[in-house]
């Protein structure tokens, strides 16, 4: 009997990814790239605003770590759904399906490799802004580390929602993937507080677990203090979108089962 | 005995469109069996049916005595596949992609076992090739090699030699037979090249348009519809619906 999960299954499917790594050097210099750019654009407008503005003045780095924790977000999708891709691109999904990885094996992996791009990419942006910008993301130490789970949780989520799109409607909704992160990006309060927002949209905004984290980035190093009211209601959040990313996903697969999309998804 | 493959009345429609409309057939241990028709005859949803990457609409799969539907995961590793229609990823190369699939069907030895497949289907200069570079001919041994790996007791082939030159064709063919003399496993293909169907399979079945219109070994085909050779019994049918209408078993 096939055990109902293997972890030797979910590196098979990992170590995929670490092959195509490997022989590919503009993949990995793409993993680091927009992070490193980014960093770098946002380090100069602090770097600015530190002596026109009293607000960044007063939160040494807090547009530095909003610009890298977005990133956590934007990487953790794009580490879902891109790899995704490539197994279209490959017209490999019936050769992976008919051997006995099961699809929540499958989306184990895709979420390992997600976690791994995650950390190679913001990692290199958050390491160069040490020397750049006498800042370092890491000071903000256990807090980090939970701001950076759940927006991997959550992004995990957006990416699994974008796969089951790919596999029912084919490549052509590819820019989706590229670009629909970018629609929370406005409600997610990276760069200022929700209150920012008009009052309509504030709702929407509370609903999302990264607006709780840019919220509480802000308490963190504007009024030194951790918000476990904000962190705890973002880990709620994030559990029940990654519950609803991965019920999507197993739904449509099921579906793609029916539709015999398995052998024919592509273009 | 119990057969390798025994499917009853399968059907799989998309719409209003029939695939696959009922069909039912046996196939015993260590045959090979040939699945034949012209295209859009329901061969690939049949062998897609059979590996669970399609869900029929109706009708039972039992492989092994294990109901495909409901112990899809228990039967996967003893099956594997290969189909032109499904790639290796061609940025990897062939030792890498077969790496993956070796682990994924946890082939013990990984080492040594590509090293035997290397060995007998001439893949060994190019095992460090990307995937990508690889000729036809080349790409279509290594996906044999994946669906080699786990020393399946049924192998399901969708076109094996399609596209090849003889040489490479015959070659493929030689390595198919030679491994399933060696394992006596069951084999089920489909192919549009019927010197090859008259020369590895023992059992045939022809479809239609999603219906079984035929079956027999080739011998019997032969003497049914008096034809020398399986490409005229396969025109016969394609092209004379009518006159083979009287002879469908519909089943």
């Amino acid at each position: 009997m096939v055990a109902a999960f293997s972890w030797k299954r979910v590196y098979a499917i990992v170590l995929r990814y670490l092959y195509l790594l490997r022989g590919s050097w503009p993949r990995i210099i793409d993993q680091a790239y927009w992070p490193t750019v980014q960093m770098i654009m946002w380090g100069l407008v602090t770097k600015f605003f530190a002596t026109h503005s009293s607000w960044v003045a007063q939160g040494a780095g807090v547009l530095i770590a909003a610009v890298l924790l977005w990133d956590v977000l934007f990487r953790a999708q794009l580490g879902v759904s891109v790899v995704f891709m490539e197994e279209l691109y490959a017209r490999n999904l019936g050769h992976l399906f008919s051997s006995p990885i099961r699809p929540y094996e499958f989306v184990s992996a895709l979420l390992c490799i997600s976690l791994l791009r995650s950390i190679i990419g913001v990692g290199t942006a958050a390491l160069l802004a040490i020397p750049l910008y006498r800042y370092s993301i890491f000071d903000m130490g256990l807090s980090l580390v939970a701001f950076f789970s759940v927006l991997m949780v959550f992004g995990w989520a957006i990416g699994l929602i974008i796969c089951a799109a790919l596999l029912r409607y084919g490549l052509g909704v590819e820019s989706l993937a590229w670009a629909s992160i970018f629609a929370i990006a406005p409600v997610s309060g990276i760069y200022y507080p929700v209150a920012t927002l008009p009052e309509v949209v504030q709702p929407l905004a509370w609903a999302i677990p990264s607006s709780h984290v840019f919220e509480g980035m802000r308490a963190v190093l504007i009024e030194h203090r951790f918000d476990w009211g904000l962190f705890s209601t973002s880990v709620v959040l994030a559990v029940l979108y990654v519950a609803l990313g991965c019920w999507v996903f197993m739904r449509t697969f099921h579906s793609a089962r029916e539709k015999g999309l398995l052998l024919q998804v592509g273009e | 005995m119990t057969p390798a493959v025994a499917v009853s009345n399968l059907s799989k429609h998309y719409g209003d469109i029939v695939a696959v409309d009922g069909i039912s057939f046996t196939i015993g241990p260590g045959t090979i069996c040939a699945l034949l028709g012209a295209n859009g005859a329901g061969k690939t949803t049949t062998i897609a049916m059979l590996l669970g990457l399609v869900v029929p609409s109706g009708g039972d799969i039992v492989i092994f005595g294990d109901d495909i539907l409901a112990d899809r995961y228990r039967v996967l590793p003893r099956m594997n596949f290969s189909s032109p229609y499904v790639d290796l990823p061609q940025s990897l190369s062939v030792r890498e992609n077969l790496t993956i699939y070796a682990r994924l069907y946890s082939v013990r030895d990984i080492d040594g076992r590509l090293a035997a497949l290397a060995e007998e289907l001439g893949l060994g200069p190019v095992m460090d090739r990307k995937f990508r570079s690889l000729s036809a001919g080349q790409k279509t041994r290594a996906t044999l090699a994946k669906a080699l790996l786990n020393e399946p007791e049924l192998i399901l082939l969708d076109e094996p030699t399609a596209s090849l030159d003889p040489d490479n064709a015959d070659r493929v063919r030689s390595s198919l037979m030679a491994y399933q003399r060696r394992t006596g496993a069951t084999v089920l293909l489909t192919s549009h090249n019927m010197t090859e169907v008259e020369r590895i399979c023992d059992h045939v079945i022809i479809m239609r348009t999603g219906h079984i219109v035929d079956a027999g070994t080739p011998a019997q085909l032969l003497d049914r519809y008096g034809h020398e050779d399986m490409e005229q019994v396969f025109l016969d049918i394609a092209r004379n619906s009518k006159q083979t209408a009287g002879r469908e078993r519909g089943s």
